[in-house]
């Protein structure tokens, strides 16, 4: 029997590893910790993480796999390759950074939303989004997505006794189950005609698919990708999307608008690139025009944003973070008609990188100005530099990176990755949506910016920003600076090949 | 015309490009201990000042250093690898094109500060203000002085915030929505640009402008030449502005602050032509020979267009508004330009960037002129200012007075000053363009343009008569002449108008080698 068991290379699990083991002693320590020492479980989470993503230092010399099928070392669940390592250093990275703003906000609630439970939740979820990118069989991969989901819906519908939020959580609850058992179906149809969940495996064998069986196969790689698509929210599947992180806590709609994304995308380009690549001309007209809808649903829904109504910023967040959706869906798209479909890819990862630590620093000043304005208007935001110029000049930074100008010289260079991607695989009109798309995310991301440097109405507050924040804040920022200055960082993965 | 070693004038480009950006960075710091002046805006003023000031001197330098025997050869030649995944360089040069160019953004911003630090615009902190304008003057400079065709997109886009900003803080009437018409249609232009570069690169297999240009569009089919030269000459043609594209032109001119206007004209709408001339005449010639005669046709459109409104608004009881008036004739003096670009033959190109330094001088000057007028009478209505008989500013202040109509016949072309060899040598390369050319087509639209011309004189001589001559009554308020720091500020630019009049050939000399090597097909 001795062939039956598999071999664990424990290095190369560690970073999901690492992050769930922590969870689960916050969640025991939670029951054992007196009220006042509640805090301490936060900055354990905090230093789980940071240690889970260290874990990722010793993996970067060469490709690794585990779990194994004794019989084909070729066919392996889990693969620690560069993909996986870069996918995984942004969910880390991105639950990290997550995990600060959440310390001052559960600081702030004063004991409304559960400590213990909330790290739980967090962590859980972190682990999941850290195991999708390496899974390479389509079991682990729906097992992640589960892992990654099912705790996001509880850390949505956090805030006790907030109709508002447990209204969010059950919408997104059920439109993402809906999402999820139309992907096993998918799932289900493409293991009938394959035989396999093995995605390199169904790569080899789809291609020699029973004509009578071409049809479902051809269904099947459509419906698995609702389930990505919902997650990574594209349009027709993004209506969840403001509501949600209208209710849920600040941290949480930061966290599920990074690692959220990175989740669907990852399993999208898997599914696509490395499991049906020879179904190209299926998926990639579908995820085209799933691109083209998407960015323009999201931008215009977020330049009809009022900015005086309540919530208006974390709603603007919300909707410009599908309109960024749909700019990561282009290269995927264009990967399905271009011959070298790894850098088109890259082109992806290197944009979601620096949307990551962008996004995650504009939700930061958010989180900071919601403290005092808890509506979180974006005309609270009006005279920022004059209390905290620092934030503000940060604010204005990270905003003109997601439009895409200088200063935010970072963003204008992810988005010419994504242009060049879609121009070399000859998608010049999608090329030209997303440049009409440009030019409407340029307004509403300037009308935010000129408010912050507007004068203040009545005398500026000075408050105090908490440490975590202020390192949240100071993170991103530097982060953002310094992959200003060397693009290269991030844009190195549009250049070679991932897998 | 001095000896200047080649390493010390590449760190003089990369200095005239790092400095002012620097600086800026550097105006947002409080004031250290030593240079804080009578008051923190006072020294920040300053600060604006002592910075431009030092990039003219290098650019001064430079323009020295410069061999001027060989005007054609890239010099001071800067090429460090940067983002090697895009193949973006950091390739910094000069040539006779640039180089005139380079000295003109330095100058025209150094002459802003100056003016700036005696008559700050009414608005917020003059800390902004000043770190805008040096960022600005930086993003102008740098697209001007490199030669990669994304980092001359980045450049392109460098100035578009600090602009933005400039007019919508710092601006007039109507500022906001100025500022919003500026900044979208630029951007909707300048990202239909980028998909043009990156055709253009992505085919080419280079982004290097030297050896696109050497290449000379062998290595792109006359289709993506088409696809790339509309692409990119869409993105240009709003800058420039050209006609019908021309529409955020005179509502940003006309809520510009005074300085801001100077820089919108002198210097920004240059980036434009200036893009014409070193992207797409040599990296996609084929492309180009295409559109010519439709560029031409929309420039002569453009002349036309721009002399009678600003006919229609120089006319008695229109009121019309004089920033107004010189921004419609911006979109005119674009006209020429273009005209001589889309000819393609070198006296064409020649003329059209000999207009392109022209236009900044002259224009540049009339906007310092009205912003000073407004100043003092607090309006730029020319009804309100000429009232029934003219404002008889001939009378009230005499110097000012001469100063607007020498400036308003520089700009109507009057030989022996800088604004005639331009539009003369615009003509005639569309007397005689290129062989492929249409030549029927092109002497059509050399008529038209010299109609223009005439069009041209007459606006300019009705705004003359309104406003400088006239008489007023006797006991009329005097109004306060032209001030020592005013003087300071406009005595280069028309020192230099009457230079340029009188030696044309020290333009030309510079640009003329350069533009038949271009022509000819990159690096001879």
């Amino acid at each position: 029997m001795s062939t039956l068991v598999q071999s664990v290379d424990w290095l190369a699990i560690a970073p999901p590893t690492i992050a769930a083991v922590v969870g689960l002693v916050v969640l025991v320590a939670d029951l054992f910790l007196d009220e006042r020492r509640k805090a301490l479980l936060g900055w354990v989470s905090v230093a789980g993480l940071a240690v889970a993503a260290l874990m990722l230092l010793p993996l970067l010399d060469g490709d690794r796999a585990t779990f194994c099928l004794a019989g084909d070392p070729h066919l392996c669940s889990y693969t620690a390759d560069r993909f996986t390592l870069v996918i995984q250093f942004l969910v880390l990275g991105g639950a990290l950074l997550a995990a600060l703003l959440s310390v001052t906000v559960l600081e702030d609630a004063k004991r409304r939303i559960p400590e213990g439970e909330f790290w739980f939740l967090l962590l859980s979820s972190a682990a999941g989004a850290a195991l999708l990118p390496a899974s390479r069989d389509l079991a682990t991969l729906v097992v992640a997505l589960e892992v990654a989901s099912l705790p996001a819906f509880a850390l949505v519908g956090m805030r006790y006794g907030d109709k508002r939020s447990s209204e969010a959580a059950l919408k997104f609850f059920l439109s993402s189950v809906t999402a999820t058992a139309v992907s096993l179906m998918g799932i289900s149809f493409v293991y009938a005609s394959t035989g396999s969940l093995y995605l390199t495996q169904i790569a080899d064998r789809i291609q020699h698919v029973d004509g009578q069986l071409h049809v479902l196969a051809q269904t099947g790689v459509v419906l698995t990708l609702v389930g990505f698509a919902f997650k990574t929210a594209a349009v027709p599947f993004h209506f969840w999307v403001p509501d949600t992180y209208v209710g849920a806590p600040l941290p949480v709609a930061a966290y599920l608008s990074v690692v959220g994304k990175a989740v669907g995308f990852s399993g999208l380009i898997l599914v696509t690139v490395v499991a049906l690549p020879s179904y190209s001309d299926v998926w990639g007209p579908a995820l085209a025009a799933l691109a083209c809808l998407t960015m323009t649903v999201g931008n215009v829904g977020a330049l009809r944003q009022q900015a005086t109504r309540a919530y208006s910023a974390v709603r603007l967040l919300a909707w410009s973070s599908v309109g960024q959706a749909g700019y990561l869906l282009v290269p995927i798209a264009a990967a399905g008609y271009s011959k070298d479909a790894q850098k088109a890819i890259g082109s992806t990862v290197a944009y979601a990188l620096m949307y990551a630590a962008i996004n995650l620093g504009a939700f930061a000043v958010a989180a900071l100005v919601g403290r005092t304005r808890t509506l979180n208007r974006i005309t609270d935001y009006r005279g920022l530099y004059a209390s905290n110029p620092l934030a503000a000049l940060f604010l204005a930074f990270f905003l003109l990176c997601l439009a895409g100008l200088p200063p935010g010289i970072i963003g204008l260079f992810a988005k010419v990755t994504v242009f060049s991607a879609a121009v070399d695989a000859g998608l010049g009109w999608l090329a030209v949506v997303m440049a009409v798309n440009v030019v409407i995310a340029l307004f509403y991301y300037l009308q935010w910016t000129t408010v912050l440097f507007r004068a203040p109405e009545g005398e500026p507050e000075k408050q105090r920003v908490p440490a975590p924040l202020t390192a949240a804040i100071a993170l991103s920022g530097v982060l953002g600076v310094a992959l200003s200055g060397a693009p290269q960082l991030v844009l190195r993965f549009s250049e070679t090949g991932l897998f | 015309m001095i000896d200047i070693s080649e390493s010390v004038m590449q760190i003089l480009l990369a200095f005239i490009v790092v400095v002012p950006l620097i600086g800026a960075l550097a105006a947002l710091l409080p004031a250290p201990p030593g240079l804080k002046g009578k008051s923190p805006e006072q020294a920040v003023l300053r600060h604006g000042v002592t910075v431009t000031g030092v990039v003219l001197i290098a650019a001064i330098v430079l323009a020295l250093g410069f061999d001027h025997d060989h005007p054609s050869k890239m010099q001071a030649t800067t090429d460090i690898s940067w983002i090697p995944a895009l193949d973006v360089r950091i390739h910094l040069g000069i040539d006779g094109i640039s180089l005139p160019l380079l000295v003109l953004t330095a100058l025209l911003t150094f002459l802003c500060a100056l003016y700036s630090y005696f008559k700050m615009p009414a608005g917020p902190s003059p800390k902004a203000f000043v770190a805008l304008v040096l960022v600005l003057e930086s993003g102008t400079l740098a697209t001007f002085a490199v030669l990669d065709l994304l980092l001359f997109f980045l450049a392109f886009e460098m100035v578009l915030i600090p602009m933005y900003f400039l007019i919508a803080r710092w601006g007039g009437e109507g500022r906001t929505q100025a500022a919003w018409r500026f900044i979208l249609f630029t951007l909707l232009g300048s990202v239909v640009m980028l998909l043009g570069l990156l055709l253009i690169g992505l085919k080419a297999g280079t982004f290097d402008m030297v050896a696109l240009a050497t290449d000379n569009g062998r290595s792109l089919t006359a289709s993506v030449q088409v696809i790339a030269v509309l692409a990119i000459g869409i993105g240009l043609a709003v800058k420039t502005p050209m006609w019908p594209l021309h529409s955020w032109l005179p509502d940003a001119h006309t809520s510009a602050p005074t300085v801001g206007s100077v820089l919108l004209a002198g210097v920004l709408l240059k980036m434009g032509t200036y893009g014409f001339v070193r992207i797409i005449l040599p990296i996609a010639p084929d492309g180009f020979h295409t559109f010519a005669p439709y560029l031409a046709a929309f420039a002569v459109v453009g002349i036309v267009y721009g002399s009678l409104a600003c006919l229609a608004l120089a006319k008695r009881g229109a009121r019309g508004d004089l920033k107004r008036l010189i921004a419609y004739s911006s979109v005119g003096h674009m006209g020429f330009v273009l005209l001589g670009i889309a000819s393609t033959t070198p006296t064409g190109v020649n003329g059209a960037l000999f207009a392109n330094i022209a236009h900044g001088l002259i224009t540049g000057l009339l906007f310092f002129l009205v912003g000073a007028l407004k100043d003092r009478t607090g309006t730029t209505d020319l009804d309100t200012l000429a009232e029934k008989s003219g404002a008889a500013l001939y009378g009230k202040a005499p110097r000012l007075g001469g100063l607007l109509a020498f400036g308003a016949v520089a700009s109507l072309g009057l030989p022996g000053l800088a604004g005639f060899w331009g539009e003369m040598l615009a003509m005639f390369g569309a007397f005689k363009p290129a062989a492929d050319l249409s030549r029927p087509a092109f002497l059509t639209f050399m008529s038209i343009a010299a109609f223009g011309t005439l069009l041209t004189a007459a606006y300019m001589l009705i705004v003359v008569r309104r406003v400088c001559m006239g008489a007023g009554p006797q006991d009329a308020p005097q109004l306060a002449d032209v001030h020592t720091y005013e003087l300071a500020a406009w005595t280069p630019l028309v020192a230099l108008t009457v230079v340029a009049g009188l030696w044309p050939r020290a333009l030309l000399g510079l640009t003329d080698p350069a533009v038949q090597q271009l022509l000819a097909g990159g690096t001879r």
